[in-house]
This record gives structure tokens, C-alpha cells and sequence, in this order.
């Protein structure tokens, strides 16, 4: 039987999908309404889920306040209420759709030091979400 | 293969206390879940099983038996109870969400024989959950 731990925060965040390279067209037609110029915003809840051995002493996988520090310190405290394609560096170059969010959120917490980042699921609405899975051999 | 899966909730009292540990450290490590007075949760448990349909009645097991077995193995054990004192398979371990989920994986894994037990997801809050897959998985 294998144990993860999961916990959930949420941020408000705008964006727009779009690429400079494009014209507003070909943007429109690729990414609709989402290419808006002006730009809208979702508030996303993000899931992380971690894995390893139940600590004896603690009988935890992780302790909480260690990930939710890690979290906030790493994703939250530049993510919230922010401009994800002006804010956040990683959006420079890459549309900022949720996909890549899981993998950008992903690579900013795989160095938590106190379990194994399994898993970051983001849901943009509550009608849709996205998962990043850590490779299976890892 | 088919998934089947049950949703129940048990509310019980808790708090994590580690007595080879002094004072301080318990509160350290443990924060507001230190007070020996404990706190409770809602807790919400969903269960999977996996199998073929019976051709017969096109179930993997019956929903009924299911109940009655999370009745038995959880509700009875857990809900409204004191996961510190009153649980004997919690005894000695500090009632997290990890170790209550544990015990549930092995109180039910050996009691489910039609289908078998793939999944069980265990909310200390909406925010806060473990997962227990089967090996492999």
C-alpha cells in the first residue's frame, strides 16, 4: 500500500494566452476569449501531494507547517493576486495555460527537503483541472 | 476493470502528543494540535473498489455489503469517539491523518472479498487528505 499526503491552497492570479509572435487573428482563433488583451484572471486551487515513509515520532509523511511554509515561500507569495505572463519569470517565454502552471508550480517545490513531491493538481475553475505527475522511476 | 467507490464521514476528537518528547518539542513539532484538551474534525472517507461486474447483477460487489462493512471496520470504531484513547489500533501512534488512514487500509483490505480494495482517500478537512493506493498503482 503506498501513502501520499495532499494539501490544498488557493491564489487569485491573472493571464492572458496568447503569443507575441502572433497576430491578434491567428491568437484569437487558438485561444479565444482567453487572448484578451486586457487579460482576466482565475482563482486557482492548487493540490500538492507528497510522498515517503510515516515518520515514526510523528506519525506524519510530513509535517504541515514545513509544506505550507515551503509553499508560500516558493509559489504563493509570488503567485498571488499576480500577473502570471508580467510576474513570474517562467511565463516569459511560455503562455501561462494551467498545464504549464503544473509544471512551473511543480519544478518550484520538487526540492521540498522533507518528503518526495509526487503530484501537483491544479484546478483553474471548478470545471476544470490539471495534474503533473512526478515520473514513475524517480 | 471497474471502480466502485463509497463515501462516508465520521466526526472524532484528536490531538498529537509524542510522550517520549519533552514539552516544547511536542509543541514545535505539533503547534496547536499539541493541546491535550483536543479538537475535533469531519472526517470524509471515500473507498474504492476495483472489479468486473457479476454478469448476474451487474455489480462489482453489492453496495449494501459495503456499507455494512464500513459500518462495522469504521463508523463503529471511529465516529464520535476520541481516535486517542478509544481506537485500539491507534494505540501508541499519534492519530494523524496518515496513521488513521493506515488503519483503515488494513481494517478494511482483508474484509472486502468481492472486488478488492484499490483506493481509499481520507479528508481530515477539505484542504487536507491522504491517499492510500494499492502497491503498484
Amino acid at each position: 500500500m503506498k501513502l501520499s499526503l495532499s494539501r490544498r491552497y488557493s491564489f487569485p492570479a491573472s493571464h492572458r494566452l496568447f503569443r507575441s509572435e502572433w497576430s491578434d487573428e491567428e491568437n484569437l482563433r487558438v485561444f479565444g476569449k482567453c487572448a484578451n488583451r486586457h487579460g482576466h484572471g482565475h482563482n486557482y486551487t492548487l493540490e500538492v501531494s507528497v510522498t515517503g515513509p510515516v515518520d515514526k515520532q510523528t506519525g506524519m509523511i510530513a509535517n504541515l507547517a514545513d509544506l505550507d511554509e515551503y509553499v508560500r515561500r516558493n509559489v504563493i507569495e509570488a503567485f498571488d493576486h499576480a500577473n502570471l505572463n508580467e510576474e513570474i519569470a517562467e511565463f516569459r517565454d511560455a503562455v501561462p495555460t494551467t498545464e504549464n502552471l503544473c509544471r512551473v508550480v511543480f519544478k518550484r517545490l520538487a526540492g521540498f527537503p522533507h518528503a518526495r513531491l509526487e503530484r501537483i493538481r491544479i484546478e483553474e475553475t471548478g470545471k476544470n483541472s490539471f495534474e503533473f505527475l512526478a515520473s514513475r522511476e524517480a | 476493470m471497474l471502480h466502485v467507490t463509497r463515501k462516508l464521514e465520521f466526526a472524532a476528537a484528536h490531538f498529537y502528543h509524542n510522550p517520549k518528547l519533552s514539552a516544547e518539542e511536542n509543541r514545535r513539532i505539533f503547534g496547536k494540535c499539541n493541546n491535550p484538551k483536543g479538537h475535533g474534525h469531519n472526517y470524509v472517507l471515500e473507498v474504492t473498489v476495483e472489479g468486473e461486474p457479476d454478469p448476474e447483477t451487474g455489480m462489482i460487489l453489492d453496495l449494501n455489503e459495503l456499507k455494512a462493512i464500513l459500518d462495522r471496520e469504521v463508523m463503529a470504531r471511529m465516529d464520535h469517539r476520541h481516535l486517542n484513547y478509544e481506537v485500539p489500533e491507534l494505540a501508541g501512534k499519534i492519530p494523524t491523518c496518515e496513521e488513521i488512514a493506515t488503519v483503515i487500509w488494513n481494517l478494511l483490505e482483508p474484509k472486502i472479498h468481492r472486488g478488492r480494495l484499490e483506493h481509499i482517500r481520507l479528508y481530515e478537512s477539505p484542504d487536507l487528505f491522504v491517499d492510500c493506493a494499492r502497491n503498484g498503482r
